[in-house]
């Protein structure tokens, strides 16, 4: 497939990254973006179609739901991102930028999902991917449900869908049924045979409303709890809770207004992520940023993202 | 009332013998199941009511449950 006489490659195509040097002499891997997973199969028989045509036999499925062409000459860019084009898939991004966002099934067939996060994965993908941020990576992540598959604490912003029930006692019949269902211990059969609620136990995973057979337990509020700081690799940490029932059509302004306290307050510290400059500032600092935007949904204090002690190494903060 | 015993069947396996068991019995018509504690209660019942069920009640018996459900219309 190679030009054997003289290589010319759009360099526009590498702007964003996505492309990924490897071992081997001219070979790179082709990093797709596949915001939360999913994609039309036709698109996935076009990647099919390429990755054989320029690949040699074998694609690799990233950790964040990319599918990865591995082995493609540098020759071959172009015409690898012109015939992924022909079905509208492009090439994902690496380094210093807001990466491809992931996510679960969401709400639309699975039965424990909250709230669409394939469609906020989408939203985020179209306003926000690849904004440099002049620092680190910056990952974003959505649960659609505190099961939280996707891990969403581990990403610098993670998104967990949530709703607070609330009980109307008149519909109750008493069967105990939310009771039973609760994993967190948050609702026990009164002396009267109706459920009480102990809603600082409440994870907010929405199993009372779904289990109840009367409709009496009903969502008040619905929305993401935010985690912000998260982390992996070689000193990970774990996001912690900056804002709660967080509206779905916020998240996009929301990671905006992360991201800009994010530049401004890693301004010359070099190649450091999110969660680092958070313990370096203080949690309240971007709590009062995100408070001016979100007033409902920042919640009042929280607590620095949390080190995981890895046994390996010692871990120092960039103070 | 038809009683069917689901005790010692796992999820999904009894979540599907309930299914079963419904499309032998017309729409409106009362049945009783019998499952366990832990996950089949927790998962059983809330299943059944997002195939369009109506759950009537819910009653603990010796360490199990009877779950008495009406058949919803197709």
């Amino acid at each position: 497939m190679s030009n054997e006489k003289k290589t010319a490659v759009d360099l526009k195509n590498l702007k964003a990254g996505g492309f990924i040097k490897e071992r081997g002499k001219d070979l790179f891997t082709v990093r797709l973006r596949v915001p939360g997973g999913r994609m039309p199969v036709e698109r996935l028989r076009k990647i099919v179609e390429v990755a054989e045509k320029y690949g040699q036999g074998e694609v690799h499925l990233s950790v964040r739901q990319s599918v990865e062409l591995i082995h493609v000459n540098f020759k071959d860019f172009d015409a690898v991102v012109a015939e992924l084009g022909e079905r509208d898939q492009k090439v994902a991004s690496c380094g210093a930028r807001i990466r491809v966002p992931t996510a679960c099934g969401g709400c639309e067939y699975n039965p424990n999902g909250l709230v669409d996060t394939q469609k906020s994965a989408l939203e985020v993908d179209q306003h926000l991917f690849g904004s440099p941020t002049g620092h680190h990576k910056f990952k974003v992540g959505f649960a659609g449900c505190p099961h939280d598959c996707p891990k969403s604490a581990t990403n610098d912003v993670g998104f967990q869908g949530a709703v607070l029930p609330e009980l109307e006692k008149d519909l109750c019949i008493g069967c105990g049924l939310c009771a039973k269902s609760c994993s967190d211990g948050a609702i026990a059969m009164g002396a009267d045979n109706r459920p009480v609620f102990a809603p600082e136990r409440c994870t907010w995973c929405g199993d009372c409303v779904k289990g109840c057979p009367t409709e009496a337990w009903k969502a008040t509020r619905r929305g993401y709890t935010v985690r912000i700081g998260g982390k992996w690799g070689r000193r990970p940490l774990v996001g912690t809770v900056f804002a709660t029932f967080l509206p779905e059509e916020q998240v996009v302004d929301f990671i905006a207004s992360v991201l800009e306290w994010y530049v401004a307050k890693a301004e010359g510290l070099g190649r450091v992520r999110l969660g680092d400059i958070i313990i370096r500032e203080g949690p309240e600092s971007l709590l009062g940023h995100l408070r001016v935007k979100f007033p409902a949904a920042v919640v009042s204090s929280t607590i620095p993202p949390q080190v995981i002690n890895t046994q390996i190494g010692q871990r120092s903060l960039q103070k | 009332m038809k009683t069917v015993d689901l005790r010692g069947v796992t999820c999904p396996t009894n979540f599907v013998k309930a299914k079963l068991e419904l499309e032998t019995v017309e729409a409106g018509v009362s049945v009783r199941f019998l499952i366990d504690d832990g996950e089949p209660v927790k998962n059983v019942p809330r299943s059944l009511k997002a195939e369009g069920h109506r759950l009537l009640s819910l009653q603990e018996i010796d360490g199990h449950y009877a779950l008495t459900l009406e058949k919803g219309a197709d």
